[in-house]
């Protein structure tokens, strides 16, 4: 564990304030209940990286995001570290997932900022060209044979390419920035 | 008794990185009269792409459930993300009618409809449920009695509780002990057993996950566990893959094998090391085989 720092409070400004911001969230799948919140702090206390991070805390993400502090929340870099264990759901006594209002605001930033993480530019990259995430290379491919194994199942590139393009993403895609790794301190 | 029958989905990590898994998986199915049917065509699940697109991922994920009910079978992954994800798009897609319509305007461009009639397992419930704790025993024919093994359940095949309706419990899962026992070996109890691996964050953060895993590999050692037991490709490359790299960072000595449960269950079945790919783990199992030839 890191040591204890002092505190340093930051002033939160009126006008850094979008009072709408929660209203527009609350429209995503998955974070329908963020009005719920109570700041009880569960998610924080229960959630397997806080432990190890200091810049990631679920609880001040949900108070965040109801103070409509919208820029710096799309800014953070913590938004990257939810590792997705989903415990912050299960145990939340509002029923908040606050997992998904973590991914809400990843989608976000893709969409509005564009910019992401270098990893999950690769990997769509990646998708769009094979229909797995990884290239498999050739030579395991062969060694399937070998092991006994039935070819693997061969995408469909059309459909994943439309898929792309359907939801917009293709386009997203061409002009996204990335940065590469976040700090968790 | 019909024959269970399922549509085989495999995910992209697996064929990547670890066919000992798809192999041993394969071998204790088919002795236990699971058929699998491959997939007829194929994209990833959807998981990687939710933390960019939400839209995108339930479309991908819904892709495979139409592909799955034009085959009219249930899926089977062996991955807990593939389950976490494609059983959550799943349920959401047939409660939520809204999105239903929303995701079906997306597939209708590729001529494809979700319809929600099927349903999507993990091994780990094909084994308890479709199989039968009966019908493993009896299949067990070398029993690893005095065997000390821990196991990893992982997060996404309990949670989130909400979406996984296969009756284990997300705090406590005994799923996968239960099924451990059936082969004789004793599984043990240790601390925070149902932390996170970490690895859906290892390309942005390492710190993190690799404090995480040092910390279950520390508490698996404590309780003495001969082996580590996985059933999610993630959670077993972040404790084998990754397990000389986090000894190095901590100047800590594991040496911990951890084996996907079907190589575990292949061994009391009879298979030998070598047709489950044991030689393919990081972590050499030679010790951990030892004490198994031992008991035999």
């Amino acid at each position: 564990m890191s040591e204890v720092k002092e505190y340093v409070p930051s002033v939160i400004k009126a006008d850094e304030m979008d009072p709408k911001f929660k209203y527009e969230i609350s429209k995503m799948p998955g974070a329908e209940k963020i009005m719920l919140c109570f700041q009880c702090g569960t998610c924080t206390a229960d959630c397997p990286i806080s432990r190890f991070s200091d810049l990631y805390q679920p609880r001040r993400i949900a108070h965040m995001i109801q103070l409509g502090l919208k820029d710096k929340l799309l800014s953070n870099d913590a938004l990257w570290l939810c590792s997705t264990c989903f415990t912050c759901i299960d145990h939340c006594p509002q029923g908040v997932e606050i997992a998904s209002l973590v991914r809400v605001l990843r989608n976000l930033v893709a969409k509005e900022k564009k910019v992401i993480p270098l990893v999950y530019k690769e990997l769509a990259t990646t998708l769009m060209k094979t229909g797995y995430v990884y290239v498999i290379p050739e030579s395991r491919r062969k060694k399937r044979a070998a092991q006994g194994l039935p070819p693997l199942p061969k995408p469909n590139l059309e459909h994943v390419a439309k898929i792309f393009d359907v939801t917009g993403f293709s386009k997203v895609l061409e002009d996204i920035k990335t940065f590469d790794k976040v700090k968790s301190e | 008794m019909t024959k269970p029958k399922f549509l085989l989905f495999l995910g992209c990590v697996i064929p990547y990185r670890l066919p000992s898994y798809e192999v041993s998986a394969r071998k204790v199915l088919g002795k236990l009269g699971v058929e699998l049917v491959e997939m007829p065509d194929f994209n990833c699940c959807g998981f990687p792409m939710d933390p960019i697109d939400h839209e995108l991922a339930l479309t991908l994920a819904a892709r495979n459930l139409s592909l799955a009910e034009q085959e009219g079978l249930n899926i089977l992954t062996l991955c807990n993300g593939c389950f976490g994800t494609l059983n959550k798009a799943n349920k959401t897609l047939r409660e939520d009618k809204e999105l239903r319509e929303k995701i079906n305007g997306n597939l209708k461009e590729i001529g494809m409809e979700f319809k929600g009639t099927i349903e999507v397992k993990h091994l780990v419930h094909v084994l308890a449920e479709d199989v039968g704790f009966e019908k493993i025993k009896d299949s067990v024919k070398k029993p690893l009695t005095g065997i000390r093994v821990a196991q990893h359940t992982g997060c996404h095949l309990v949670r989130p509780a909400k979406y996984v309706t296969h009756g284990d419990d997300p705090e406590n899962p005994t799923m996968l002990k239960d099924l451990i026992k059936l082969t004789g070996a004793e599984c043990l109890d240790y601390m925070d057993e149902t932390e996170c691996c970490g690895n859906p964050i290892i390309g942005v953060n390492e710190e993190v996950p690799f404090q995480l895993a040092k910390e279950k590999l520390e508490h698996v050692k404590a309780v003495k566990a001969q082996a580590l037991i996985t059933v999610c490709p993630f959670c077993h490359m972040m404790y084998d893959l990754n397990q000389p790299r986090i000894e190095r960072t901590f100047e800590e000595k594991f040496g911990i094998p951890v084996l996907h449960y079907p190589q575990l269950l292949g061994l009391a079945m009879g298979f030998t090391p070598e047709e489950l790919l044991l030689n393919e783990l990081r972590v050499k199992p030679t010790e951990f085989l030892n004490q198994i030839s031992k008991v035999l």
